[in-house]
């Protein structure tokens, strides 16, 4: 992978961390899971750079929280993630990226707004949400709490 | 700015970051099948006995973990109804103890510690196209370029704000989006430059 390709992914990934110092909104009843404007930064990742590219964006952004840099929104970083409430939300960002990449790349025939507008919402919100709220095995959807939760669950 | 680990050394700063990985994953393994809330409650005072061995700065990490008192308390509370209160203690005191074991390889492991420790990861990954010296430039880029992306966004909120009293409209978004694509672009060149990639040194200007 070339340079250029390298610096951008990292740009983009910086993004999505620099929109985590915008204050977020912790909802009690979306259970410690925050609504932020971090997500926009991976809309973002996807539309300007591309599917492939901007999953990768949001990997290097995850894998650099997860070497504990407190850049998720709230300050939150560190292995402890991986446990916490929200990731399922994280898991899904990278499809989310992907898939934004992908719708924007496919209306390459609309103005740029319009087809960014639409790339983001189909990326952003439907996968996004798909995977933070996971269906239920009797029918229901609950969020999904991460690994040790969900498997708790199961073995529960 | 960016660390949040604790400031003076203990212990377990001391165990190589590669132990404390390996370590963890075969805790959260061991962990997950035990359904007994007396070993679990057992696990938990060890870990709050290391916390607290860490002194005030120990503890003072537990504040964190706040937020999560909710979530553990509705997952608990599901539990609960489903399956009876020995199920509902049980995952609440297992996912706690993950997130105290989580929390304590974080704060006791620097980041270039952990980037070594998973140097030999990504010479496994090799054959798949993963570079490793091009996975640390990418972190230290991110790194650096956080601070780099708030100061150019607050001097252009500080430009908006001297010229006009109106709100600062989303086409200033897209300029910035812009500009820093091309920050970008110049900070690849200058790697290149400087013989960061060799085979793409000559591709962002024609040889003369």
């Amino acid at each position: 992978m070339e340079s250029r390709a390298i610096v951008r992914i990292a740009l983009l990934a910086a993004v999505i961390a620099a929109l985590g110092m915008v204050p977020s909104i912790v909802l009690p009843i979306a259970m410690g899971v925050p609504i932020t404007a971090q997500t926009l930064g991976v809309m973002l990742a996807g539309i300007v750079l591309g599917p492939r590219h901007g999953a990768l964006a949001v990997l290097l952004f995850l894998f650099v929280v997860l070497l504990r840099a407190p850049l998720l929104s709230g300050g939150r970083g560190g292995l402890g993630v991986l446990f916490g409430p929200s990731v399922g939300f994280l898991l899904g960002w990278a499809p989310a990226a992907f898939v934004s990449g992908l719708v924007m790349a496919r209306l390459k025939t609309l103005p740029v707004f319009a087809a960014a507008l639409v790339a983001a919402i189909t990326g952003g919100i439907v996968v996004e949400y798909a995977s933070g709220i996971r269906p239920d095995g009797d029918g229901k959807a609950e969020f999904a709490a991460g690994f040790g939760c969900n498997r708790g669950i199961r073995a529960g | 700015m960016m660390i949040d680990g604790l400031a003076p050394q203990t212990w377990l700063h001391r165990v190589p970051a590669g132990v404390k990985l390996v370590g963890l994953a075969l805790l959260s393994v061991f962990l997950l099948p035990v359904g007994d809330w007396r070993i679990l409650a057992g696990v938990l005072a060890m870990i709050a006995m290391v916390y607290a061995g860490f002194g005030r700065a120990g503890m003072a990490r537990l504040s964190l973990l706040r937020p999560l008192l909710p979530l553990l308390v509705v997952v608990s509370g599901v539990q609960a109804a489903a399956g009876g209160w020995n199920a509902g203690g049980v995952v609440a005191m297992r996912l706690l103890a993950m997130l105290l074991l989580a929390d304590l390889v974080s704060m006791t492991t620097t980041m270039s510690a952990l980037m070594e420790a998973l140097t030999p990861v990504f010479r496994l990954l090799r054959p798949l196209g993963v570079n490793p010296r091009k996975m640390a430039l990418a972190v230290a880029l991110v790194l650096r370029f956080v601070p780099v992306l708030m100061t150019r966004w607050r001097a252009r909120e500080e430009a908006w704000k001297a010229r006009s009293h109106r709100r600062i409209p989303p086409r200033l978004v897209a300029a910035f989006v812009a500009d820093i694509l091309q920050l970008a672009d110049r900070v690849a060149e200058a790697l290149d430059a400087r013989g960061f990639d060799r085979s793409a040194a000559d591709r962002h200007s024609p040889p003369l």
